[in-house]
């Protein structure tokens, strides 16, 4: 059993960032929904806020450390050309998809959707979590604002997941090795 | 409750944040039009070259979602807005944005333009 320095970085983006960011958005966008005043205490409201806060911050950080190691470092490796005359393009999984027209899809669509939706995921979750941040306890007391946020992080949740499946898909097709 | 008895907070700010992201997505879309539309545009956003000009596509986007918002939240930092009309334009064009970067979507653009 080996894992290669590269399929180590397809892991830590896939596995450990996306999978993590997927685990973690139920519990709280549950936690935004039941910020209400009449469900609520004010010491549970206060001690809501506070885990909500770190929650967020966590899950734009996860979402940007996500998009900045697949574009950077793993895309990079994917997208390679091969050099002139490379018979075998295992290593060149973008050369390879495109190389037979029954999985080209994998590029054209699947990669092209990933690389680009994946991308509106942070910025949708650093918006989330600049609000719960800045308005903190009001929030439950401020059911639009609260809404917005909440339909912002489904967004967020949305473009994550379309990313992830698609990710999931093109490495089964054509790894990075 | 304390929240109850606290001076009403300005929506503005929350209004600035979320607009701002919308307006950021769409661009966005827009950016990846026109550098898969017009190879000029794509070799101006190639700003990193191994990963091609999804470097530049996704730094603009960065560049005006920050500018818009800095923008939006000193016009209304202490302003109430109608939130609930801004809000709900900054969801449509985040789902617009979200649309354009669909393929098929994208590519029906692109061939609008003359270039592409």
């Amino acid at each position: 059993m080996l894992v290669t320095f590269r399929e180590s970085f397809g892991v830590l983006h896939g596995l450990v960032f996306g999978a993590l960011f997927l685990l973690a958005f139920s519990g709280g966008l549950y936690a935004l929904y039941s910020l209400r005043l009449e469900w609520l205490t004010t010491e549970g409201i206060q001690e809501k806020v506070s885990k909500l806060k770190i929650w967020a911050w966590s899950m734009a950080t996860i979402a940007w450390l996500t998009v900045l190691t697949g574009t950077y470092i793993v895309y990079p490796w994917y997208r390679a050309k091969p050099p002139q005359g490379t018979t075998d393009l295992s290593t060149f999984p973008r050369s390879f998809l495109l190389a037979n027209p029954n999985i080209a899809g994998w590029h054209n669509f699947g990669m092209e959707w990933k690389e680009h939706i994946a991308w509106l995921a942070p910025v949708a979750a650093t918006i989330a979590a600049y609000l719960i941040a800045k308005y903190g306890a009001k929030l439950a007391n401020e059911p639009k604002i609260r809404n917005a946020v909440a339909w912002f992080l489904i967004v967020t949740f949305g473009t994550a997941a379309v990313a992830a499946m698609l990710g999931a898909f093109i490495t089964k097709a054509a790894p990075v090795h | 409750m304390t929240t109850n008895s606290e001076t009403q907070i300005k929506n503005g700010p929350a209004a600035a944040a979320l607009l701002a992201g919308g307006i950021g997505a769409v661009t966005y879309g827009i950016f990846i039009i026109l550098a898969e539309g017009i190879k000029v545009v794509g070799n101006v956003l190639n700003w990193y070259n191994p990963s091609g000009n999804l470097s530049g596509k996704t730094g603009m986007m960065i560049i005006v979602w920050l500018v818009s918002w800095v923008y939006l939240n000193n016009q209304w930092k202490d302003k109430d807005v109608d939130f609930q009309k801004i809000s709900t334009i900054a969801l449509i064009l985040l789902l617009l944005g979200v649309l354009l970067t669909v393929p098929p979507v994208f590519d029906f653009f692109i061939h609008l333009i003359p270039a592409g």
